[in-house]
């Protein structure tokens, strides 16, 4: 019994790897960009490290970097960090069914959600034979790790790079342009994919790249909600 | 100058704190075991293919169409990505090429 479990472990693990290797290669040049980034503040990579593993979050670190070379304001921090990653509402309405019933590795899960994770567990299924629960745990912890060894690499060795990584971090465009095409492929989301698609490039066009994310959701989840409506009366 | 190692552990807490409070939200306020409002249930089969589609668009909020390169290096790597992926439907193909595409475009010919 002990060693079918660990096997199934194994199993997962194995399952999960390939869908993070885009995550892996965007988020060691990404992260390391970021160790870079906080060394050049005097902040080491242990500190790098430690926000990373702590706080992760991608985007709102390198905002963060700024807020630590100005005014003492935490409560500035704490209501910016939550309005940059307001998405991550979305992102916990869309897993609750998909977290139900995983039991201790369900706070971890939640934990270490972020784009690149939701996107990925979101979108694929677990073959039949590969436990969920594992499933979804070995991507989160993958790509939890390559965030942080990216930052620390970063802030140890970061000016070490031998090779030219400009664009390298497109993979996640690449990505998250591979796994909307894979939600157009079927019928049942479509119309979803492109009302969210069309309501964040007018967010967008009227916002602008700075303060785009907060109106495009608003539109998204009226328009969801509204278009839902009118179909059941149809 | 940065600030000092007690008011960086503040600012920290601070940011993840606020980001926890992002992520764990929806599952407090829907736990486990309770039956979701109906509106709740449909968003949660509505969103995922909605919040792919902003994070496309988010990831290239940045690209200048008028001027520059005229966001051609993105386009041309993301009709590449696109077109391989419809073509073999083999996820990795699709974003290794396409990252490729777009690394040889900004570092060789849109320079």
């Amino acid at each position: 019994m002990e060693q079918k479990k660990q096997n199934g472990k194994l199993v997962a693990l194995r399952a999960a790897f390939p869908h993070t290797i885009p995550i892996l290669t965007s988020f060691l040049v990404l992260g390391m960009a970021y160790g870079v980034l906080m060394s050049s503040k005097g902040y080491g990579p242990l500190w790098s490290g430690f926000v990373s593993a702590f706080a992760f979050c991608g985007s709102m670190q390198y905002a963060a970097i700024t807020l630590l070379t100005a005014a003492f304001d935490p409560l500035g921090a704490f209501l910016l960090s939550f309005m940059v990653n307001a998405r991550h509402l979305f992102y916990g309405i869309s897993l609750l069914k998909k977290y139900r019933g995983l039991g201790m590795l369900r706070p971890f899960l939640i934990y270490t959600m972020c784009d690149e994770t939701f996107s990925v567990v979101a979108t694929v299924d677990p073959p039949e034979e590969v436990d969920r629960g594992w499933f979804y745990f070995f991507i989160s912890l993958l790509d939890w790790v390559y965030w942080v060894t990216g930052t620390v690499l970063g802030g140890v060795a970061g000016s070490l790079i031998m090779f030219n990584t400009a664009g390298m971090d497109f993979a996640l465009t690449a990505m998250f342009v591979v796994l909307f095409l894979e939600q157009m492929l079927q019928p049942a989301r479509r119309r979803a994919g492109i009302m969210g698609l069309a309501c964040t490039v007018a967010a967008l066009a009227v916002f602008g790249a700075e303060r785009m994310v907060i109106p495009a959701m608003m539109l998204i989840l009226v328009v969801l909600l509204l278009g839902g409506r009118k179909h059941e009366t149809e | 100058m940065r600030l000092n190692d007690m008011q960086t552990l503040w600012m920290v807490v601070a940011v993840a704190a606020a980001t926890m409070l992002t992520r764990f939200l929806p599952f407090v306020l829907f736990p486990e075991g309770k039956k979701l409002p109906p509106f709740v249930d449909r968003l949660s089969e509505l969103l995922p293919p909605a919040m792919m589609g902003l994070l496309v668009v988010y990831c290239l909020r940045n690209v200048n169409f008028l001027s520059g390169s005229y966001g051609l290096p993105e386009g041309i790597a993301v009709a590449v990505t696109a077109a391989l992926h419809l073509w073999r439907r083999n996820t990795l193909l699709s974003i290794g090429i396409g990252t490729v595409v777009y690394m040889l475009l900004v570092q060789q010919v849109f320079v």
